[in-house]
């Protein structure tokens, strides 16, 4: 059947056409559709562009297949289905004194979606990504084959998945090893600084000290033309009491026009500036504020109003040439005036990812929101792309809902190694997207 | 606690039995496929449940349900709950075309729980003790041209539960007749759906505090009571006009 409403993806841009798919028992074949056409998996649908996304063809709901399968406590190790939330597993590690190896902003996403984007965290200097700590998986293809991948065995077709956007087929159960916690709390620092050249001398003496570093910007134009921010740093911490749940709000319905406006950011700047970053004693904080700040407003992505937004995330490299990127970044941003509600600044460390389409690499990212007005946006974000690509840059995947074919292939020039192990019935609206004209281009 | 389920591979199902693992009960999984109990009972080791066994199991051979239940309370010890959980939903166009078709499906989702709750029955109240929860609908309430087959068959279990009520009172047996509106699961994968639908896990925590409390009758979510009450009470003459 057609759904167009359900489905969709974060940013609510897109208003896709898809039949849905189900399957409940991870031995059954893949329902694939009669009409020989695509189908992708779906899991959370937490990425924000088109890259969950298959118009005009199947989606197969993953969040079925969400049971826990095996726990070996010597190892530490999980065996899941792939539709488990990474909240899921949240709860079933932290009374065992154990925590997501990695995990991204929101704990509303699936373990199969965690490894298709291969996710990163605050803790990228020292874990690397979701991908470095998943020994193996099962992979079924449109043929009927089902194949347990790990770096011994599959080994490329590991790679491939890992990153892979669902596009390499349906990961039907993954294995995940979890991380040793002292406890449920977090204990947090926050620094203050005043322009990126303090962000760049806090930042790495930070990361040799503390788990987790990420920095939030405040990226309105300000008299002085710096940027500031807040760097939030975190260690696992022995608990000084239960943590008790905090109850989630929610956006209840979309706005007929978006709250995030000039008005509203700058107050809403403002205030978070001056209420973090005070210079003090760090203080313990749990786990699920630490890390999951947004998933305490349950829809915030309605926020925006009925035209949706983009996000955009890139990583520039180290060095003066990242560094002088990043400022044009800011610069670009805060000159178009169409300011974020969040920005956020983090190193990553020297690994890199896990699978061939992996997004991050050594150097900087930033990610921002911007509310979608039109032609408007799509030419501020356009030029972005321009200053990434020519610091040798790129920009990720599951943000994006624009990127041009050219810079995707320019910012990933991995793609066509990886396009061999695409399965030949799996097929994503971002993948059409980014690899429209090939033939051509390769030729 | 001591758990049986039967159609233990049904979405409802499957979301009860993880909040009674949470809590630490037994489970006895009684359904028809058995790569999925498998997997469901894997799952709920891991959720905390102190044992669960698993019984490939077809509801439709009657004769089978003494041994099931027996099984049942040789591995886990007597069973304090019984969850009937199994159904079909028949597709009313092709039950009308071919009545053949009709009787099948009244068949497992009326004439097989009738069978398996009656045998239930007869166990619990020699020990004057025990649960047995059924999952209806609000489709049993009033027969509505576009589902009457479905409907018919669901209300045929309630009055029957309604009775066994009525004689197990002071005999220590308690008979909840759980009645779910619109459930988003595979079984209603075909359907468009809107506000009232409700998640299979929704559904699941009204089920586990209907058992709790023993109530008779427990519709979910708890909204579907008032709609159904209104829809119980329109006249025939003007009911027979809607499209419902």
């Amino acid at each position: 059947m057609i759904e167009p409403s359900g489905y969709g993806s974060w940013g609510r841009v897109f208003n896709p056409r898809q039949r849905v798919a189900r399957m409940r028992d991870r031995t059954e074949r893949l329902p694939l559709p009669d009409d020989g056409g695509t189908i992708l998996p779906y899991g959370a649908g937490r990425s924000y562009g088109d890259s969950c996304l298959n118009d005009g063809g199947t989606v197969l709901r993953t969040r079925d297949l969400d049971r826990f399968i095996a726990f070996d406590p010597a190892t530490a190790t999980l065996r899941c289905e792939a539709g488990v939330l990474l909240a899921e597993i949240a709860a079933f590690a932290l009374p065992r004194g154990l925590f997501l190896p990695v995990t991204p902003g929101t704990r509303f996403v699936t373990v199969g979606g965690a490894i298709a984007n291969d996710v990163h965290g605050k803790n990228h200097h020292r874990a690397g990504t979701f991908g470095h700590h998943v020994p193996r998986f099962e992979l079924l293809r449109s043929d009927g084959s089902r194949l347990e991948c790990s770096a011994g065995a599959n080994a490329e077709l590991f790679r491939a998945t890992i990153g892979g956007l669902g596009l390499t087929g349906l990961v039907t159960w993954a294995e995940i090893r979890l991380m040793r916690v002292a406890g449920p709390w977090v204990r947090q620092v926050e620094r203050r600084f005043g322009s990126l050249a303090e962000f760049f001398a806090l930042s790495e003496p930070l990361e040799q000290q503390h788990e987790y570093v990420v920095a939030w910007l405040d990226c309105l134009p300000r008299d002085n033309g710096a940027t500031r921010g807040v760097l939030f740093a975190g260690d696992h911490d022995a608990s000084p009491a239960p943590v008790r749940e905090r109850t989630a709000r929610a956006v209840p319905l979309t706005p007929p026009f978006s709250l995030v406006n000039n008005l509203t950011l700058r107050a809403f700047n403002e205030l978070y500036f001056r209420t973090h970053g005070r210079e003090g004693d760090a203080k313990a904080v749990p786990w699920d504020t630490f890390f999951y700040p947004l998933d305490g407003l349950r829809g915030w992505n309605r926020m925006y109003g009925p035209r949706g937004f983009f996000q955009y995330q890139c990583v520039v490299p180290e060095g003066d040439r990242g560094r002088a990127a990043l400022e044009a970044l800011l610069a670009g941003i805060a000159a178009s005036g169409q300011g974020s509600f969040l920005g956020v600044l983090k190193r990553f460390g020297a690994h890199p990812g896990a699978g061939m389409l992996s997004f991050p690499r050594p150097g900087y990212t930033l990610a921002l929101d911007f509310p979608n007005r039109g032609e408007a946006t799509a030419q501020l974000l356009d030029a972005l792309d321009l200053i990434v690509l020519e610091a040798g840059g790129r920009v990720y995947a599951a943000k994006d809902a624009r990127m041009s074919a050219r810079a995707f292939r320019a910012f990933y020039p991995e793609w066509q190694a990886f396009a061999r192990f695409v399965d030949p019935r799996f097929s994503s609206s971002f993948w059409r997207r980014v690899t429209a004209g090939a033939a051509e281009a390769s030729a | 606690m001591n758990v049986a389920i039967v159609g233990a591979t049904s979405a409802i199902a499957e979301a009860a039995a993880r909040l009674w693992a949470a809590r630490g009960d037994s489970l006895y999984l009684a359904g028809r496929r058995e790569t999925l109990l498998a997997a469901i009972a894997d799952d709920l080791r891991l959720r905390g449940a102190a044992k669960v066994v698993t019984e490939v199991f077809d509801v439709s051979q009657h004769e089978a349900h003494h041994a099931m239940l027996s099984r049942a309370e040789d591995t886990l010890g007597e069973i304090d709950c019984l969850l009937v959980a199994h159904g079909t939903l028949p597709d009313q166009a092709a039950c009308l075309a071919n009545p053949d078709l009709a009787v099948r499906e009244i068949e497992v989702n009326a004439v097989a729980t009738a069978a398996l709750v009656l045998r239930a029955a007869t166990r619990f109240e020699a020990r004057r003790a025990g649960t047995i929860a059924v999952i209806t609908s609000v489709a049993g309430v009033r027969g509505r041209a576009s589902n009457f087959v479905y409907g018919s068959a669901k209300s045929l279990v309630s009055t029957l539960l309604e009775g066994l009520r009525h004689r197990m009172h002071g005999r220590g047996v308690a008979v909840v007749d759980i009645r779910p509106g619109f459930v988003d699961t595979p079984m209603t994968a075909a359907f468009p759906k809107g506000p009232l639908w409700a998640a299979p896990g929704r559904v699941a925590r009204d089920i586990v505090r209907a058992v709790d409390r023993g109530a008779g009758v427990a519709y979910t979510p708890w909204f579907w009571r008032w709609i159904m009450l209104v829809v119980r009470h329109i006249p025939e003459p003007l009911f027979v006009r809607t499209k419902l």
